[in-house]
């Protein structure tokens, strides 16, 4: 049971960072430790200018 | 640190799993290759790749990792350098991989080992698990080394220093040429794969809403949850696809019955649309949906293949092979099986991939081998499993299905008569027996491979899931997987040639470079909509069969760009001092120009009309002169199409060659100035720095990275 439980969370992780979605938190943690008096961006303002970027930097996709 | 010259002993364990690899990949190979006159096993396929790989990667690429490349793992990677979070990022090697992967493998190792099935299974088998593990993975890996090298450096600038500034030129108009070439034959494929068919049209269109919806989704109501959204995507997806048979028997079926030239310009104005709309909206959340299908499709295929354990139908080696006569494309087996399966075994486009992102996302140099070579064998094994999916039809079926509508005929009857003329048999009940078990109004010139390679998956999927019953929605599943990511390579691959044109063209007035400036914008999407636009109309339109005349192109457009690639590599270990490991990429080079070349010069000089165009050209406009109409066109107009067409093909097959030969050629002044003064090299590679951060280099850590890990005091997840 314990070991099914392993596999998802490691499973879950993955598809976390696979698709980014930890980004935000790291952002956050880095910003706590480097940058504390710096304003932090909401989650909604992170994302956002995170899609934005790619509307720059299109990401090739190969045949 | 282990030095490189230091020699480990194998253990006996280690020594005995290996033994017991080789030994299984012999069997495999022996049966795969030797076996005649009866059936053989599909899954001796798949052991015969598995087992080769694993000793090419254990073997092989870490050799060339080692010994050729003289990989460093206390060298800081521009990840670890130049850290920025927004391009450079230094981001775990297994969550890399799934990018690098899911970046390189589209519909190309769908589709070409499909057509090559023409030949029958064994040239194509060969070719993909040995052209991966002596070109393919060694391309993908050594460039994605060089770029790390040099702050992740792009193949056209890597082209420019290392070569010079005409064979860096060169090279970046031979991309441009190459990626227009490229999405029109995808293109092509979508539109054979949907021409007529309301149940597969209704479905890749409900993926526009869909794909708007998440978008929405994920920019107003739940910011950056993506894996929610993706499973909600994935779920209406599937609703889709089976709403799509119900769509086919309402009222509704005429209005998703689009002709062929309906599609084209659907595609083309979507393809417009996707290259001026914010990613948001429509290319991000399709390509999650796109890459969550892919993944879980081909785990699927392969999950299904071991279960169901099919027969191949196919010949070894079909007549075609010697002939040059085969009915999907013209040629015979040497050069043509090695310029159909680009993808899969050899693909050019790769080097683009290898030199983008990822070698600026990598963590430590000794991952490259795990992502570039370990990547691409991944790719190598999804084109085994299209390979099989082909092979196990019918013959008969397999060429009523992907010979050109002009030999066929419209009719069952005319199908099945020209099966036979090619030596095969199927008879007119058993052709709308298979249309009808999948529910389409025909089988019959279904040309592209993404037919055929559906009608090959939902015969393994429905050997165990869900039988007869599920068999149409199996096909359709199928068909929406394919087209999903071949558009998601159009609409982003549209979005990148924009980018191009607008850097290029922002030399020459430096208004249309500014990405901002909206009517910059649109007119650039416009041309490089409009330029393969034209081909996928070309060929849609074309009397002798789109694919028959334009896949060629496009493989050989691909291979040109891997011997670019490999010249650059090439470049750039004679110019390091490395001449004695030179051959590594040399060989394939010389393999690949060959192949290449010598295909390019039958496509322009061959006097067969079916295979060189110039003469195809000249045989039909001689025709046209006098008046007469030489089949299978139908009309005067046809001919004058076809004219036209094999004029532009034919100057875009040589035009392709001159600027390969051409970087080829400085690449070699180039590497003799280097051998005869090396005192004069300039090093292009940016100086070593130490690196700080540590990570196994492979998926699971080995026993000595385990201690350093604890050592280090450092533990990953």
């Amino acid at each position: 049971m314990s070991s099914v439980r392993v596999a998802a969370s490691k499973l879950l992780w993955y598809l976390k960072e696979f698709t980014g979605e930890n980004d935000y938190a790291r952002y956050a943690e880095h910003q706590r430790i480097h940058h504390h008096d710096a304003p932090l961006l909401s989650r909604r303002q992170f994302e956002r200018r995170r899609m934005d970027r790619l509307d720059e930097t299109p990401r090739q996709r190969c045949c | 640190m282990s030095s490189p010259t230091a020699v480990r002993r194998f253990k006996p364990r280690e020594a005995l799993v290996w033994t017991a690899v080789a030994l299984l990949g012999a069997v495999a190979w022996g049966i795969v290759a030797l076996v005649r006159g009866e059936q053989i096993n599909a899954v001796w396929l798949l052991f015969a790749a598995l087992c080769s790989y694993a000793i090419a990667y254990r073997f092989y690429a870490r050799f060339i990792a080692r010994r050729v490349l003289g990989i460093d793992n206390d060298r800081a990677t521009p990840a670890e350098r130049l850290e920025n979070s927004i391009d450079f990022h230094k981001t775990d090697r297994r969550v890399l991989f799934g990018h690098h992967f899911a970046a390189i493998a589209g519909a190309g190792p769908l589709v070409g080992p499909v057509l090559a099935a023409q030949m029958g299974y064994l040239p194509g088998t060969i070719w993909i698990i040995v052209g991966v593990i002596f070109a393919g993975a060694v391309q993908d890996m050594v460039i994605l080394f060089f770029s790390v090298r040099r702050d992740g450096k792009s193949l056209g600038q890597m082209a420019r220093e290392e070569i010079g500034p005409f064979g860096g030129a060169a090279a970046l108009a031979a991309v441009l040429l190459i990626m227009i070439i490229l999405l029109a034959v995808l293109a092509l494929v979508v539109v054979n794969a949907l021409a007529e068919s309301p149940w597969g049209t209704f479905s890749i269109a409900m993926t526009i809403p869909i794909a708007f919806f998440m978008g929405f989704y994920l920019r107003v109501i739940r910011p950056g949850r993506v894996i929610e959204t993706t499973v909600i995507g994935v779920t209406l997806l599937v609703i889709a696809i089976a709403a799509g048979g119900w769509v086919q028997d309402s009222g509704l079926a005429d209005t998703f019955t689009l002709s062929p030239e309906t599609l084209v310009v659907c595609l083309i104005l979507y393809g417009f649309l996707a290259s001026v709309l914010p990613v948001w909206m429509l290319l991000a959340p399709r390509d999650y949906l796109s890459t969550f299908m892919k993944v879980g499709t081909i785990g699927l295929l392969a999950v299904g293949i071991l279960i169901t354990r099919p027969e191949v139908q196919a010949s070894a080696v079909s007549p075609f092979a010697s002939n040059g006569q085969g009915p999907v494309f013209a040629g015979s087996l040497f050069p043509f099986v090695f310029i159909t399966i680009a993808c899969g075994a050899l693909s050019g486009f790769h080097a683009l991939i290898s030199s983008g992102t990822t070698p600026k996302m990598i963590q430590k140099e000794a991952q490259v081998r795990f992502i570039g070579y370990g990547a691409m064998l991944t790719e190598s094994f999804v084109a085994i499993m299209a390979l099989i999916a082909a092979v196990i039809l019918e013959p008969g079926l397999y060429f009523a299905m992907n010979s050109p509508a002009g030999l066929l005929g419209d009719t069952v009857q005319s199908a099945s008569e020209a099966v036979a003329n090619l030596g095969f048999t199927i008879t007119p009940e058993q052709l709308s027996a298979a249309a009808a078990a999948v529910e389409e109004e025909t089988l019959v010139a279904r040309t592209g491979g993404a037919p055929t390679l559906a009608v090959g998956m939902s015969e393994i999927f429905s050997g165990f899931l869900g039988g007869d019953a599920l068999r149409a929605f199996w096909y359709h599943f199928a068909i929406m997987f394919e087209a999903l990511f071949i558009l998601t390579t159009v609409d982003a691959g549209t979005r990148v040639g924009r980018f191009m044109l607008q850097d290029t063209l922002g030399n020459v007035w430096k208004p249309i470079g500014r990405t901002s400036w909206k009517p910059g914008v649109y007119a650039t999407s416009a041309i490089i909509v409009g330029a393969w636009g034209y081909f996928l109309w070309a060929g849609v339109t074309d009397p002798l069969g789109g694919i028959y005349q334009l896949f060629p192109l496009f493989g050989i457009a691909n291979q040109l760009l891997a011997a670019i690639a490999l010249t650059v590599a090439t470049t750039i270990l004679i110019k390091s001092g490395r001449l004695k490991w030179a051959w590594v990429t040399a060989v394939p080079l010389a393999w690949d120009a060959t192949v290449t070349l010598t295909a390019s010069w039958q496509k322009v000089f061959s006097g067969d009309p079916r295979l060189g165009f110039f003469t195809q050209r000249a045989t039909y406009q001689e025709a046209l002169a006098e008046g007469q109409v030489l089949p299978p066109a139908k009309d005067l107009a046809d001919m004058q199409q076809v004219v036209t067409n094999s004029t532009v093909d034919g100057i875009l097959a040589a035009v392709f060659a001159l600027l390969v030969v051409a970087v080829i050629a400085d690449a070699a002044r180039t590497c003799i100035r280097a051998i005869r003064r090396p005192d004069e090299v300039t090093i292009t590679e940016t100086p070593a720095e130490p690196s700080q951060v540590w990570a196994p280099a492979g998926l699971f850590p080995t026993v000595e990275e385990r201690e350093e890990m604890t050592l280090a005091g450092r533990g990953g997840p």
